[in-house]
């Protein structure tokens, strides 16, 4: 017989369920609990860049938009530095780069506001279009999924993306790409989620 | 500083596949393609952190922090507590662990659960604590009740606790159920079945733990958490630009 590995398995995965909120957005649920939810501002207020609002909806293989969903929003700021101690640089004051925001229980839509990052530092020194990381969690998902939003007017840096020239598939690459259009003066990206079916997502395992 | 180093892969066939035909939901909500594997970058290999700051102390007990002035929620009185551990068997310190479940009579607090078990007037239903410098964390609260489902006609939920814990990086992010042991609805569950191994799904089985338990008050159950672990940084692995 050979040595053993002593590693641990992962905690296995289940799904969030119908009623996720009760935790992690309480206030949604129904009730006032925490003192302070978390999640709710992303970039704060000192973050520098461009103040832009993602928005959209996330579909079924029916076709209907789904009505319990949070997603969970991580990104750099306008530099390209995450707000965490393994990514060197400062960020600014009270930018978390950190959301979470929920579909709403009558149309399915979901938004939130933030800053524009910049791009970001790849493997092998190549630099990554400006993204954000979105996680997304419901009921009759059984682990979570990850997909990345991009930026229709960050044409040529998504051509050079080496997250996005790996799809092999070009026409799915589009899926990836949120429209940009004004609002009140304000920047507002559309970036639909489809969880399956005719132009499906591009989900990641990372 | 840490230098930043990649996750090992998820072993995705120790975790539910997408598509689940017992589990009706996740018919529709299954991608058919297969996910695009994609080597970590900064961008997942960092995540969000939480401080003492973003939490109060009461958060983490389910006994008194809905509850009103000298009252408590009706149903059984426990401890879960536990270690947020990684793949490498190493404590996770300063981790966000939230968790939410039914009140004993298994109605959740919750503007869209319409089940006929009570709501408990003292009882939210959800708690959050940081994991401390050993990886540990712990709650009171009580034991949740089954409830019925829409799925097959009568499917019922064993007794359980959704977690939600995030580690040090966003590729670590995982929701996850715990369950209590020796409950016979486990095995008939179409959830719980999603997971395919049989010594995957005794890993969200949680443990009564007499030792923990506190005489005339308390019974406890243990529940480890395991996370994503990371490469060794003695081999360089090539993630540059930082
Ligand atoms: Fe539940």
């Amino acid at each position: 017989m050979a040595q053993k590995l002593d590693y641990l398995k992962e905690t296995p995965s289940q799904t969030a369920g119908p009623y996720v909120h009760i935790g992690l957005s309480p206030g949604d649920a129904g009730f006032e609990i925490y003192s302070q939810e978390l999640g709710r501002d992303i970039a704060g207020p000192n973050a520098r860049g461009e103040r832009i609002r993602v928005e959209g909806v996330v579909i079924d293989g029916t076709g209907a938009p789904i009505k319990d969903v949070l997603l969970e929003v991580w990104q750099a700021n306008a530099d390209g530095i995450h707000a965490h101690p393994e990514h060197p640089g400062k960020v600014e004051e009270g930018f978390r780069g950190w959301g979470r925001v929920i579909t709403d229980f009558e149309t399915g839509k979901w938004g939130f506001d933030t800053i524009k990052p910049g791009p970001v530092p790849g493997r092998h020194g190549i630099i990554q279009a400006p993204h954000i990381n979105l996680w997304i969690v419901a009921r009759g998902i059984n682990l979570g999924l990850n997909t990345r939003v991009y930026f229709e007017d960050e044409e040529i840096a998504n051509a050079s993306d080496p997250v996005i020239t790996t799809i092999e598939w070009e026409h799915r690459r589009q899926t990836l790409i949120a429209a940009r259009s004004m609002r009140d003066g304000k920047p507002v990206y559309r970036f639909d989620i489809r969880i399956q079916g005719e132009d499906e997502t591009v989900f990641f395992d990372i | 500083m840490k230098k930043p180093a990649e996750f090992y892969q998820r072993d995705r066939r120790w975790h539910p596949p997408a598509f689940a035909r017992d589990y009706k939901t996740s018919v529709a909500r299954s991608p058919q393609y297969a996910a695009i594997s994609l080597e970590n970058t900064i961008s997942e290999i960092t995540g969000p952190t939480f401080g003492h700051n973003d939490i109060d102390p009461i958060d983490n007990d389910l006994l008194s922090n809905f509850a009103q002035a000298d009252q408590s929620p009706i149903g059984e009185r426990i401890i879960v507590h536990g270690r947020v551990l990684d793949e490498n068997a190493r404590p996770v310190p300063n981790t966000l662990v939230e968790i939410w479940q039914a009140n004993a009579s298994g109605r959740y607090r919750h503007k869209k659960d319409t089940y006929l078990g009570a709501l408990d007037p003292n009882f939210g239903g959800c708690g959050r604590t940081l994991t401390d410098t050993d990886g540990y964390y712990y709650f009171r609260t009580i034991k949740p009740g089954a409830y019925p489902w829409r799925n097959w006609v009568n499917d019922w939920r064993p007794a359980h606790i959704h977690v939600s814990v995030f580690g040090s990086g966003f590729a670590q992010r995982l929701i996850t159920q715990l369950y209590f042991e020796g409950d016979p609805l486990i095995a008939k569950c179409p959830i719980v079945n999603t997971i395919p191994d049989p010594q995957a799904v005794e890993q969200l089985i949680a443990v009564l733990d007499m030792n923990a338990t506190i005489p005339l008050d308390t019974i406890a159950y243990k529940f480890d958490i395991v996370l994503r672990g990371r490469r060794s940084t003695l081999f360089e692995n090539r993630l540059e630009g930082n």
